[in-house]
């Protein structure tokens, strides 16, 4: 294969964990509520999945109790949000520092152990012959999944009537409850769910990426997807691309160094990092007449009886 | 509205304090004394001066024992005190480099007459509180500051190098190597050198590509910098990281893989080559027994095959036996001291000759050494 499709392949294979997480976060966002916990949620979902992996052996049971795991972080977040109004912000950072230590505790029986598992993939080989679309020829089950899982999620948002409200109860919540539609039930479901895929990107992580449970093995890539968010302005195909253009600057840099561009290997680890500011000023730029597309109650506690 | 916050905040503060508590109990049965970082006063209760004088030993780990690597080569060692001593030493775990390493070690120092500080950025913290406690002694892995009361240790990391390097090049077919590096530090690029030497020793073609992955510990991008690599067509790859992403990444194409610090054989059982492995033990139970004897002196260890801190991994089940045979053929020269690996001469990838014919590079320019051999493709940045 051609060197445009290896790196094609590594940046989708790298992107995948972090298009979930920016998927769960879309969905967190365009209901209003900011989650950081993204980070803890996916360590959680990555130690449920090592340790019940390694119990059960059965990867669709891994995938439900990882699932339920992270569906009630998630749920906690929500709780303190929604109903108890908290700061969206203290309590994301509560519930990533919370994450991140309990998966310490909880994974010391399993850390290290190489989880014994391999993934379907999907083959189509007829594909292989045909440049650029050969990448699509030997693809795990996930990747595909993601991939169809942010077209669908793109069509609920934007072509749905639940996706219009969701865009009502981000934006202006007291008219959504005006019109009917349950703020509060909007956005505990969608935290809950959107949670849930961010448990995805660390079960994607660990099944399919490094396949043995590492205290902190997320490493900062949950605060990568959260700036993703902003950078896919909440669109789920936009994320899309955002995921795999970061996974591919990461290995684009290894690239870079094996052709001895004598460029320093510190300068291709910023590459990711200014590549985003590069991409938020372009798109500021663009749009800088134009109303922001942000949600427009991110942040906010729905609160009834309070005029905005 | 606020007081609920707090009310929650607390309640989930409790809840991890109960999960930790837990924890420590957990630890207490496996005759561990794990601290918290914030709290690392308790100290073991075996401390009897009266009848003889039991050390009270600390270490102080840059991560955690179950990391597969590093910190778990050192908690070895310090099972192995434990054992031969009859005490309980007290650990505390990811200390980070910095003023919180500095702390923790004074803390430390308070109640114990031996600390280990097991990382190369503990140096100056090492230093600066063994001025205040100069009753205490203090061991820092890898470093190069002693003082009266500090001494240094580190593993000859190239002889290891040298042998894995002689089964990498027996392996390749194509000439082509991968290698995975953290940093460029030293330690690592006379390892990396090292290796190439001896790959080139069985075919002298054979090229080391080498990425930086500027990180000790990051699987994904370890993985990543791993696949690059595989992506050139290298069929032997070795990483100098923490984590076995790497090797996991090769056994997932069928490609000899190679890791560092410890047995890393059961992420790919069958791909697995061998590497360089450290054991700490036998000197901290000689430090630990010199300090009894009250004949501890300040001095800057550097132990290989021969003083028995250095070795490599048993080799993965598929590697050949003529292989195997050949390495093993060689560690008997590093035991006996009878082979140098820095021997001249050898050329820089510039093409500079670095090392005269028949000369051998001193301690102390393998232990700075900031160039790469002949044959590594890869740059050490500026």
């Amino acid at each position: 294969m051609e060197m445009t499709s290896l790196i094609l392949i590594a940046a989708i294979s790298g992107g995948t964990s972090l298009l979930f997480a920016v998927l769960g976060g879309i969905l967190n966002e365009k209901a209003g509520v900011i989650n950081l916990g993204t980070e803890g949620i996916m360590l959680i979902g990555a130690v449920m999945s090592a340790i019940v992996f390694l119990q059960t052996q059965n990867l669709l049971i891994t995938f439900l109790v990882m699932l339920g795991a992270t569906g009630i972080l998630g749920f906690l977040h929500a709780f303190l949000c929604i109903t108890l109004r908290a700061n969206q912000i203290v309590s994301g950072l509560a519930v990533t520092l919370f994450g991140s230590g309990l998966s310490a505790y909880i994974g010391k029986s399993v850390a290290g152990a190489p989880i014994p598992v391999s993934i379907p993939k999907i083959k189509l080989t007829f594909l292989d012959s045909i440049p650029l679309l050969s990448v699509f020829a030997n693809l795990d089950i996930f990747i595909w999944s993601s991939m169809i899982v942010s077209i669908v999620l793109y069509l609920y948002m934007y072509k749905t009537s639940w996706g219009l409200h969701l865009k009502a109860v981000g934006d202006n919540p007291s008219t959504s409850d005006a019109m009917g539609i349950s703020v509060i039930a909007f956005r505990y479901f969608h935290v809950v769910i959107g949670s849930m895929f961010m448990g995805c990107a660390g079960f994607y992580l660990i099944m399919a990426y490094s396949p043995n449970w590492i205290e902190g093995m997320t490493s900062g890539r949950g605060w990568i997807a959260i700036a993703l968010i902003i950078f896919a302005r909440w669109n789920p195909i936009y994320a899309l691309f955002g995921a795999y253009f970061f996974g591919g600057l990461d290995s684009l840099g290894f690239r870079m160094q094996i052709y001895d561009l004598n460029i320093p290997s510190y300068f291709l680890k910023m590459i990711p990092y200014i590549a985003t500011i590069i991409v938020l000023m372009f798109i500021g730029w663009k749009n800088r007449s134009k109303p922001s597309i942000k949600p427009k109650s991110l942040g906010n506690p729905y609160f009834r009886e309070q005029r905005y | 509205m606020k007081k609920l916050l707090f009310v929650a905040m607390f309640m989930i503060i409790i809840l991890t304090l109960g999960a930790c508590s837990q924890a420590s109990e957990d630890e207490g049965t496996k005759e561990e004394d794990t601290v918290e970082t914030s709290a690392p006063t308790e100290t073991t209760e075996e401390t009897d001066t009266e009848e003889e004088k039991v050390p009270r030993v600390a270490f102080v780990y840059i991560g955690v024992p179950a990391d597969g690597g590093w910190t778990k080569t050192h908690d070895e060692g310090r099972e192995l005190v434990d054992e031969t001593f009859g005490i309980t030493s007290t650990t505390v775990e990811n200390v980070p480099e910095g003023p919180d390493a500095e702390r923790v070690i004074e803390e430390l120092a308070q109640n114990h007459d031996i600390v280990f500080t097991t990382s190369y950025g503990y140096m100056d913290p090492t230093n600066n509180v063994a001025k205040k406690y100069p009753d205490v002694v203090f061991m820092h892995a890898t470093g190069y500051k002693t003082a009266e009361n500090v001494g240094t240790y580190q593993t000859k990391g190239f002889e290891p190098g040298y042998l894995s390097g002689l089964a990498a090049g027996s392996l390749t077919e194509n000439g082509k190597i991968g290698y995975v590096g953290a940093f460029p530090t030293p330690e690592v690029i006379y390892t990396i050198n090292a290796f190439t030497l001896a790959a080139q020793t069985i075919k002298p073609e054979t090229e080391v590509n080498v990425v930086w992955s500027n990180t000790w510990f990051d699987p994904t991008v370890e993985r990543q910098a791993a696949v690059s690599l595989l992506d050139q067509g290298v069929d032997v790859l070795a990483n100098y990281q923490d984590s076995p992403a790497g090797i996991q990444a090769a056994a997932e194409r069928g490609v000899w893989g190679m890791g560092n610090d410890a047995d890393m054989s059961e992420y790919a059982p069958d791909t697995y080559v061998t590497n360089p492995t450290i054991n700490w033990g036998d000197y901290y139970v000689e430090m630990v027994q010199n300090w009894i004897d009250g004949k501890w002196e300040s001095h800057s260890y550097l132990g290989g095959f021969k003083e028995g801190m250095a070795n490599i991994a048993p080799f993965g089940k598929n590697v050949p036996q003529e292989v195997q045979d050949l390495v093993n053929e060689k560690k008997e020269e590093f035991f006996n001291g009878t082979f140098d690996v820095f021997t001249g001469p050898i050329y820089d990838n510039k093409g500079e000759l670095r090392v005269a014919e028949g000369e051998t590079m001193s301690i102390e320019d393998i232990l700075t050494m900031n160039w790469l051999v002949k044959g590594v493709n890869g740059t050490i940045p500026e």
